[in-house]
C-alpha cells in the first residue's frame, strides 16, 4: 500500500463508538441485514439517500469511467456524510469486495480514494469478503454472524420470490407487501432472541412464510411474466435501475428476480470449479465444499417451500442453472456474474418469464460476454425469449431506457395475447 | 369518428389521420424545436378544426411518453408502430430500416420476427447528419447533392457521432472535399446501422427504407444500396409509418381534440425534473458580473500608410480559424475571427489581404502558426514558426496575468488546460474525443432547438430552474435533453443547463477536479466558448470565484502565437506579401502512402511554387525530409519478432490461430505448442481496417473495445482461407509475473472467445479453458483437451515436452524484448536521446489499433519502449487500488520505474483503448504514481479511427514540456547533460532555416 491514499482501519473501540453505513442493493434482504448487524453489536445504518445529488457526488469523486455501481454506492456513502448528519469522526462504511477479475474487486480501494479527495480520511472503510483481503479488526465475520446473514439472504430471496409472484395478482391492493414487511419483523424479532436462523427454524419459518402468501386472496388473470437478469447491483438496486421492477410493476407485468442465493452459492462453487479445470490445492476444496454443501441446504429450504403450493413457480436451483449454463457457455467464465447470468436467462425462458431485462452498467466488461453476446444463443435455443439489453449510466436516459423495455413489452403482450387467444379455441 | 396518430419524435411531430374506412386522409410533418407540450396543443387544435367532434387517437414516439401518460392517451412503442404500419401497407416486406431523429431501427419481419433498435451509445442518425451538415456549414439538400459527385471515401468512425465529428474535422482541415466528406458521412450511417443493429444478421429481400434521413437523402438510400446489394423502397409514406400505425392502434376511446389541447397547458405534474440554481438569481448579480467580465478589445489601429511593423498569429483551430496581427509591444492591431468550414487557406488569404489593404506599407517582421491546420496554413503562406497549441497559449495568457497558473481554453472541439508551476507547464489535461462538451456541441444544440449562439445564450442567462443535465458525451446528453423535454423542462432551462454541463464536464470529467481543490489562484479563461456568458458565469459558480478572462479570450491562441514570433526574436518574415498571397495556388489530390503497410490515404496540398502540405500521414515519413533519424521502436520489434511465428504446415490438421488480444503475447507459445506436435498452423496475422469490416456484422455489443471488436474479423479471416479448426482459448488466469497480488487478465481478454462463438453459431472454435498459470501440470490438461476435442493420437510424453518447449518459447520471447530494450536504452542514454514508455497491452502493438502513435513517436528522433520491455527492472508496484491483473500490473510498475528515473527525458505515455472499463482504474493509479514524483502524465485513448491531429497535439504538449523541464534542470544544475532536446516544432524549423 503506498502513502498516497490513507487506509485507517476499523478498531475494535470503533465497534461501540462508530456508526457502520452501507449501500441499499436488494430491498427485503438488506432490511432485515440492518437488523442482524445491530444485534451482533454493531450500529448499522441502511443507506436509502436517493436523487441526483447521489450520482453527481459519485461522479465528482470516482473516474467517470468507472462502472456505474461504483459511481453510485460511493456517491450514496459520501453524499450521505455530507448531508445526512453522520459525524465523520464516528462513522464507518462497509462495501463488499469480491476480489474476482472483475474491476468491482476494486471499489473499495475508489471508496478510500474518494473518501480522501472529499475531506474524509479518517472514515474507515471495512471490506466485506471471504478472503481475508484488507483486514478489519473490529469487523469479522464470524460463523454466526455468518450464519446469520446467509439466513437473511435466504429469508430475503423466499419473500422476494413469492411477493413478487402474488402481488400482480392479489385482490386488496397493498396486501402483499404489508405481508413483507409484517415478515421482516417478526424475522428480526426472532433473531434478536437468538432464534429463527438455525436449519429447523428456518424450515419451519419458510412453511409458515409460504402459507401466508398462498393465503393472500388473489384472482389470477393472464399477465405479462418478465424476469430480470444483470450485473448484481444494477439487477436489484432501484437506485441504479431508475426503479426498474415498480416500472415493471405499473406495466402490469409478474417479475421473477431470481434470487441471491444462487449468487453466493456460485461465488462458493467457482474456485473449485477452477481446481476441477485447472487443478489445484486440495484445500480450497475442501473449504469451498463445506460453504457449498452448507448454502445448498439454505437454498433447499426456500425452493421447497416455494413448491408447497402448486401456483407458485419453483425458480431453478443453482446445480440446474448450472446444466442449463452447458451448451451455452463455459462454466469457467466466472467474471462478474459470468455464466451465471446466461443460465438464469436460459432458466428464465425455460420457466416462461422469457420477456427479459438483461440490465448492466454502460460498459460492463464482463457482460459484454455474459449478457450482450449471449441473447443470440440464449434466443436461438429459446426463440420465444423476447430480451432487451439495457445500459444504466449517469447519463443514460430514463426515457429512453423506458421505450426500450416498452418494445419488448409490446413484444410480450402481443404473444401473450396470440397465447391466450390459441388457448381459448 | 376518424383515427388519429401522433409520431412525437426527437425533432419533429408527424400526424396521420385515418377516415372511417380507415384511408389516409391527412398527414401533417412538423419540427416542434423541443417545445413539444407547444407544437403538440398547436397540432391538436388544427386538427381539431378540420376534423370536430370526437376522435380516436393513439401517441407514440420516445418524446411522446410524457404527454400521453398526462393525458391519459394510449401509447404505442414506435418499433411496434412501425410493424403494425408496414404489415398493412407493405405486406411483401423482408427488412425495414428506419433512421430517426435519434434512433435507428431494423425490424426483421419474414424468417423470425426481430426487432432491433439502436442502444444508448450510438449516433449515425438523423441528428448526427444534422450535425455533420452544420459542421461542414451546408444544408442537408446540398449535402445530398454533394454526395452524388464524390471521388473517394474516407473511413469515418460510424460508431458514434462524436467520434465521427472527430474524424471529420481533420479531414476539413486538412483539405479534403466536402463531396468526399459528405459520401463519407453517409457511409458512416449505413455501416453502423448494418453492423450495429443486425448483429450479423443478414439484410435480404424485400427491404423497406422509412423515416427521415432515408426519405430526404436519395443518397443515403443509394449507399444502403450498394451496400447490400440490392435495391430497397422508399414508399410514399415513408416518414409517416410509425404515426400510421399508431392511427391504427388507436383504441375505442375517444377526445375531444379542442378540449384535450386546452388541458396541455394545465399539465402540471411533469415539472420534476432536477434543478440546479439559476445563473443569476437578480438583476443585482447580473449587473455585477457584467461590471466584472466586460472588458472589450479595443479598436483596431487605424489604417493607414505608414510603414507599421507588425507580428503575425495565426490558430487554425477545429472549427474556427483566428488570425491576429500585432505590433512590436504586443497590442492588438487587428484581428479575424472566423468559422473556418474546413478552409482555413481561404480565411487566411482573406485575413492577409485585408491586412495588407489596411496597412499598405506594412512591414511583417515575424509569423507564427498554431493549431490543427497549422502545417497547411504555414506551407501556404510561408509562416515563419509553427508552435504548439499549448505554448502558444501560456504565451498568450502569461500576458495578460504574469502571475497566471492555470489556463483553461474551451475551444470548438478541444478543452485545454494547463497548470503552470515556476513558469513551466505542469500539468496538462485535454479532453478526449468522447467527452466533447465544447462549443460546437452547444452550437450544435442551439441549432437544433432553433436558436443562433447569442439568443440561445440569452436565453440561458434567464433560466430560473436550470436543468441538471450531468456531464456527460454528446450522445448522452441528447437524450438527456429529450427526457428533460419529456419533463416538460423550458427552453431557458436547458440552454442554462447545458452552459452547466459544458463546465462541468470541463471540470470534472476532463481536469478531474477533487471537492475542495484549487485549480489555482490565477486562474485565466480563454477559447470561443467562454466568450458564452452564460458559460463563463456558470463556470465561476461552480469554482466559487472570479476568474480573469481577458478580452481577447477567442483569440489567444493567435495572439500567442504572434507572441512567440516576437519573442523568437524574428525581424524578417517570410510570409507571404500581398502580391505573393494573390497568385496563392492551391490543389488537392488525394493519394495512397506506399512508405509501410499502414498504407496511409494522404491528402496532398500542393501550392504555387511548389510548397506542398502532406496531411492524413500517421508517422513523419512521408512529410521528414532525408538524414534525420527516427528513434528505435520497440512496438514494431514486437511486430517483427511475432512476424517470425509464421504460419507452416504439420502432419497433423493445421490449427488456426487469431492475432488478438492476449494472443499478442502468447504467439509464441501456442505456436510452438502446435508445432512441436506437428500440427500445422495458421496465423491470421495482423489486423487492418479491411480485416475489420469483415467482422464489424458480427460485434454483439458495440461499446466493447476495439481490440476486441477486432477478433471477429480475424476469425472470419480464418475461415476464409478455410481453415475448420481454430484456436481461441479462454484464460481466466495470465502467466504470475509476481508483480501483482493476483493475475487474472481481464474480462474481455479472458472470456471473448465466447462472444465469438455466441454471434458465430456455424463455426465451432476450439475454446477450451485453459490455467497456462500451472505451468506444472498444464500439459496434463492440454493433453487431455487435445484428445477429446483435436486429435486422440497424442501422447501425453510428447504433449509434455511440446509444453516445455513453449513455455521456452515465450520466455524468451520475453527476454529478448528485455534484452533488446536495454541495448536501446543505454544508447539513448550515452546519446542524449528522449525516451517514451509507451504504456497499454500487448495487443496495442497491432498496427490497427496502435494506429501509427508508436512510430510517429519514433520519427520524432525518441526511442519507444513498451512496458513488457521493462519488467526485469521493476518490482511490483505499491498501488492504492487492488493490483491484480498481469497486463496491468507491469503498467504501475513501469510507471513506478519512470518515476523512480527523476529525467524529463523519459516519459511515459499510456494507451488506454475506449471503453476499457480497468483503465478507469489504472488511468488515474498511473497518473497519481507519476505526479507524486513530480513527473508528466499523458494519456492517449485510442478506438476505431484515432483522430491523430489531436495525439499529435498532445505528444508535442509533452515533448514541449518536457523539454522546457529539461532546460529548467540544465540550467540550475550543472553536470548534467547539456545536450538540449528540441521539440519537434523547433526542430522543424532548424530544418527550414538549414
Amino acid at each position: 500500500m503506498s502513502t498516497r491514499v490513507p487506509h485507517p482501519v476499523f478498531t475494535e473501540e470503533m465497534r461501540k463508538t462508530h456508526t457502520i453505513l452501507f449501500p441499499n442493493m436488494v430491498d427485503i434482504h438488506f432490511r432485515l441485514l440492518q437488523n442482524v448487524l445491530e444485534q451482533s453489536g454493531y450500529h448499522a445504518r441502511l443507506l436509502t439517500n436517493e436523487g441526483s445529488q447521489v450520482s453527481s457526488t459519485g461522479q465528482k469523486y470516482v473516474h467517470n469511467d468507472t462502472c456505474y455501481p461504483a459511481l453510485l454506492t460511493i456517491g450514496q456513502m459520501i453524499s450521505a456524510l455530507e448531508t445526512g448528519g453522520y459525524d465523520p469522526d464516528r462513522t464507518a462504511l462497509v462495501l463488499p469486495q469480491t476480489g474476482g477479475g472483475c474491476r468491482a474487486s476494486n471499489y473499495v480501494s475508489l471508496l478510500r480514494k474518494a473518501l480522501r479527495d472529499a475531506g474524509y480520511p479518517q472514515v474507515p472503510v471495512i471490506s466485506l469478503n471471504l478472503q481475508g483481503l484488507d483486514d478489519s479488526p473490529g469487523f469479522k465475520i464470524t460463523l454466526p454472524l455468518l450464519r446469520k446473514m446467509l439466513a437473511c439472504m435466504a429469508y430475503g430471496d423466499l419473500l422476494m420470490i413469492l411477493a413478487n409472484q402474488v402481488r400482480p395478482y392479489e385482490l386488496q391492493s397493498g396486501q402483499t407487501d404489508q405481508l413483507v414487511d409484517q415478515w421482516i419483523r417478526e424475522l428480526s424479532g426472532q433473531f434478536e432472541t437468538g432464534a429463527g436462523y438455525d436449519l429447523h427454524a428456518m424450515k419451519r419459518n419458510d412453511g409458515l412464510i409460504a402459507r401466508s402468501f398462498h393465503e393472500v386472496p388473489v384472482r389470477r388473470v393472464p399477465k405479462v411474466k418478465t424476469g430480470v437478469v444483470g450485473e448484481i447491483y444494477v439487477k436489484y438496486s432501484a437506485l441504479a435501475n431508475n426503479h426498474l421492477e415498480e416500472f415493471l410493476r405499473q406495466q402490469d407485468c409478474e417479475i421473477m428476480m431470481p434470487g441471491i442465493m444462487q449468487f453466493l452459492l456460485y461465488a462458493a462453487d467457482m474456485p473449485l470449479e477452477d481446481v476441477r479445470l485447472y487443478g489445484g490445492k486440495k484445500s480450497t476444496q475442501v473449504l469451498n465444499g463445506v460453504m457449498l454443501t452448507y448454502l445448498t441446504k439454505y437454498e433447499s429450504l426456500v425452493m421447497d417451500a416455494i413448491g408447497l403450493y402448486p401456483e407458485f413457480t419453483v425458480p431453478a436451483r443453482y446445480r440446474r442453472l448450472k446444466e442449463l449454463a452447458g451448451g451455452l457457455i463455459g462454466t469457467g467464465c466466472k467474471m462478474g456474474e459470468g455464466w451465471l447470468l446466461t443460465a438464469e436467462m436460459a432458466e428464465l425462458a425455460e420457466s416462461g418469464y422469457g420477456n427479459i431485462v438483461c440490465a448492466q452498467p454502460f460498459g460492463c466488461l464482463p457482460n459484454h460476454i455474459a449478457g450482450k453476446a449471449m441473447i443470440a444463443k440464449v434466443r436461438r435455443r429459446y426463440p420465444e425469449a423476447n430480451i432487451v439489453a439495457i445500459d444504466y449510466d449517469p447519463g443514460a436516459a430514463r426515457v429512453n431506457q423506458e421505450n426500450r423495455i416498452k418494445l419488448m413489452l409490446s413484444i410480450a403482450r402481443e404473444n401473450l395475447q396470440q397465447r391466450t387467444a390459441a388457448a381459448a379455441d | 369518428m376518424h383515427r388519429i396518430g401522433l409520431d412525437i419524435g426527437s425533432t419533429t411531430i408527424k400526424t396521420v389521420v385515418l377516415n372511417e374506412s380507415g384511408r389516409v386522409c391527412h398527414t401533417q410533418y412538423e419540427r416542434h424545436y423541443s417545445r413539444i407540450a407547444q407544437k403538440t396543443r398547436e397540432v391538436l387544435q388544427t386538427l381539431s378544426r378540420k376534423f370536430p367532434g370526437l376522435q380516436s387517437l393513439c401517441i407514440s414516439g420516445s418524446a411522446g411518453i410524457g404527454l400521453s401518460e398526462q393525458l391519459g392517451i394510449r401509447f404505442a412503442q414506435e418499433v411496434f408502430a412501425t410493424r403494425q404500419a408496414v404489415t398493412t401497407l407493405q405486406p411483401e416486406a423482408d427488412v425495414v430500416i428506419e433512421l430517426g431523429g435519434e434512433d435507428a431501427k431494423i425490424l426483421f419481419l419474414s424468417g423470425g420476427t426481430d426487432f432491433c433498435m439502436n442502444g444508448s451509445c450510438a449516433g449515425g442518425t438523423g441528428a448526427f447528419i444534422d450535425q455533420m451538415a452544420t459542421l461542414l456549414q451546408i444544408s442537408q439538400d446540398e449535402m445530398n447533392a454533394l454526395a452524388m459527385d464524390h471521388e473517394k471515401i474516407y473511413p469515418v468512425a460510424s460508431r458514434c457521432g462524436v467520434f465521427a465529428k472527430s474524424d471529420i474535422q481533420p479531414l476539413l482541415n486538412q483539405g479534403a472535399t466536402k463531396e468526399d466528406i459528405s459520401a463519407s458521412i453517409f457511409q458512416a450511417v449505413v455501416s453502423q446501422t448494418i453492423a450495429g443493429l443486425a448483429h450479423g444478421r443478414p439484410i435480404r429481400g424485400n427491404v423497406v427504407y422509412l423515416g427521415g434521413p432515408l426519405t430526404f437523402f436519395s443518397m443515403l438510400r443509394e449507399t444502403f444500396d450498394a451496400n447490400l446489394k440490392l435495391t430497397g423502397v422508399c414508399p410514399s409514406l415513408s416518414l409517416y409509418y410509425v404515426a400510421y400505425g399508431a392511427a391504427l392502434l388507436a383504441g375505442e376511446e375517444t377526445f375531444d381534440l379542442e378540449k384535450l389541447a386546452d388541458r396541455i397547458p394545465q399539465l402540471t405534474g411533469w415539472q420534476s425534473y432536477d434543478s440546479l440554481r439559476p445563473l443569476f438569481r437578480d438583476r443585482r448579480e447580473r449587473v455585477a458580473f457584467e461590471t466584472r467580465y466586460g472588458q472589450q478589445l479595443p479598436a483596431f489601429l487605424e489604417p493607414s500608410g505608414d510603414p507599421v511593423r507588425l507580428y503575425v498569429g495565426i490558430d487554425a483551430g477545429s472549427t474556427t480559424t483566428k488570425c491576429a496581427a500585432l505590433t512590436e509591444d504586443g497590442a492588438i492591431a487587428f484581428y479575424r475571427y472566423l468559422p473556418s468550414g474546413g478552409q482555413p487557406v481561404r480565411h487566411v488569404r482573406d485575413f492577409l489581404l485585408e491586412l495588407y489593404d489596411r496597412w499598405p506599407n506594412c512591414q511583417i517582421l515575424g509569423s507564427a502558426a498554431t493549431g490543427y491546420g497549422e502545417d497547411i496554413v504555414r506551407a501556404a503562406f510561408g509562416v515563419d514558426l509553427g508552435v504548439v497549441e499549448t505554448v502558444a497559449h501560456y504565451t498568450a495568457a502569461k500576458a495578460y496575468d504574469p502571475q497566471v497558473d492555470f489556463i483553461i481554453d474551451i475551444g470548438g472541439q478541444d478543452i485545454k488546460c494547463f497548470k503552470i508551476r515556476n513558469g513551466a507547464v505542469d500539468q496538462i489535461f485535454l479532453n478526449e474525443a468522447c467527452s466533447s462538451g465544447c462549443g460546437s456541441f452547444l452550437q450544435s444544440f442551439a441549432g437544433t432547438l432553433g436558436y443562433d449562439m447569442e439568443t440561445f445564450c440569452e436565453h440561458a442567462l434567464k433560466g430560473t430552474k436550470p436543468v441538471d443535465l450531468g456531464s456527460r458525451c454528446t450522445v448522452f446528453m441528447n437524450s438527456s435533453v429529450k427526457q428533460a423535454q419529456k419533463d416538460g423542462a423550458a427552453m431557458e432551462d436547458i440552454a442554462a443547463g447545458l452552459a452547466v454541463s459544458v463546465v462541468k464536464n470541463a471540470l470534472y470529467k476532463v481536469i478531474r477536479l477533487k471537492q475542495g481543490q484549487k485549480l489555482g489562484d490565477h486562474i485565466i479563461v480563454q477559447g470561443g466558448t467562454f466568450l458564452n456568458d452564460a458559460v463563463l458565469r456558470a463556470f465561476e459558480l461552480e469554482l466559487g470565484m472570479p476568474v480573469t478572462r481577458p478580452a481577447a479570450a477567442g483569440l489567444m491562441g493567435a495572439v500567442g502565437a504572434a507572441l512567440y514570433a516576437r519573442d523568437k526574436g524574428l525581424d524578417h518574415s517570410t510570409l507571404r506579401t500581398r502580391d505573393q498571397v494573390l497568385n496563392l495556388s492551391h490543389s488537392v489530390k488525394p493519394t495512397v502512402c506506399q512508405g509501410c503497410t499502414n498504407h496511409c490515404r494522404l491528402t496532398v496540398n500542393v501550392f504555387d511554387g511548389g510548397k506542398v502540405c502532406i496531411a492524413g500521414n500517421r508517422c513523419e515519413k512521408p512529410v521528414r525530409h532525408a538524414g534525420s533519424e527516427s528513434g528505435h521502436n520497440m512496438l514494431a520489434y514486437k511486430r517483427q519478432r511475432l512476424a517470425r511465428f509464421s504460419s507452416r504446415k504439420g502432419s497433423r490438421k493445421t490449427i488456426g490461430i487469431p492475432l488478438v488480444l492476449n494472443m499478442y503475447e502468447l504467439l509464441p507459445f501456442w505456436h510452438t505448442l502446435f508445432t512441436r506436435l506437428d500440427f500445422g498452423v495458421e496465423v491470421s496475422g495482423f489486423s487492418s481496417l479491411a480485416l475489420y469490416h469483415r467482422g464489424q456484422g458480427q460485434i454483439p455489443s458495440d461499446t466493447v473495445c476495439y481490440p476486441a471488436k477486432l477478433s471477429h474479423g480475424h476469425i472470419q479471416a480464418l475461415r476464409d482461407r478455410g481453415i475448420e479448426d481454430i484456436f481461441y482459448p479462454c484464460l481466466s488466469y495470465n502467466i504470475d509475473e509476481d508483480k501483482s497480488v493476483n493475475h487474472y487478465n481481464c474480462p474481455v481478454v479472458a472470456y471473448y472467445p465466447e462472444s465469438i462463438q455466441s454471434t458465430m453459431p456455424e463455426q465451432k472454435l476450439l475454446m477450451p479453458y485453459l490455467g497456462i498459470h500451472r505451468r506444472k501440470d498444464f500439459a496434463k490438461h492440454f493433453w487431455k483437451f487435445l484428445r477429446e476435442e483435436v486429435d486422440d493420437t497424442v501422447r501425453l510424453r510428447d504433449v509434455q515436452k511440446a509444453v516445455n518447449a513453449a513455455y521456452e518459447a515465450l520466455d524468451a520471447y520475453m527476454e529478448d524484448i528485455r534484452s533488446q530494450a536495454d541495448i536501446w536504452l543505454q544508447e539513448a542514454r550515452s546519446r542524449g536521446r528522449e525516451v517514451v514508455v509507451l504504456c497499454g497491452r500487448p495487443y496495442h502493438a497491432d498496427p490497427e489499433v496502435i494506429h501509427g502513435i508508436d512510430q510517429y513517436i519514433a520519427s520524432t528522433g525518441r526511442l519507444v519502449l513498451s512496458e513488457d520491455s521493462l519488467g526485469h527492472h521493476t518490482s511490483q508496484a505499491d498501488t492504492d487500488v487492488l493490483n491484480q491483473w498481469t497486463y496491468h500490473a507491469r503498467l504501475y510498475s513501469a510507471a513506478r520505474w519512470v518515476a523512480s528515473q527523476h529525467d524529463p527525458a523519459i516519459q511515459l505515455v499510456q494507451l488506454v483503448s475506449f471503453g476499457c472499463g480497468v483503465d478507469a482504474i489504472t488511468g488515474d493509479e498511473v497518473r497519481a504514481m507519476l505526479e507524486s514524483e513530480g513527473c508528466l502524465y499523458t494519456q492517449v485513448k485510442i478506438d476505431e479511427i484515432t483522430n491523430l491531429g489531436a495525439v499529435k497535439i498532445r505528444l508535442r504538449s509533452l515533448f514541449a514540456a518536457a523539454g522546457q523541464r529539461q532546460q529548467s534542470r540544465q540550467e540550475g544544475a550543472s553536470g548534467c547533460r547539456d545536450r538540449r532536446q528540441p521539440g519537434v516544432s523547433d526542430r522543424r524549423q532548424e530544418r527550414q532555416q538549414a
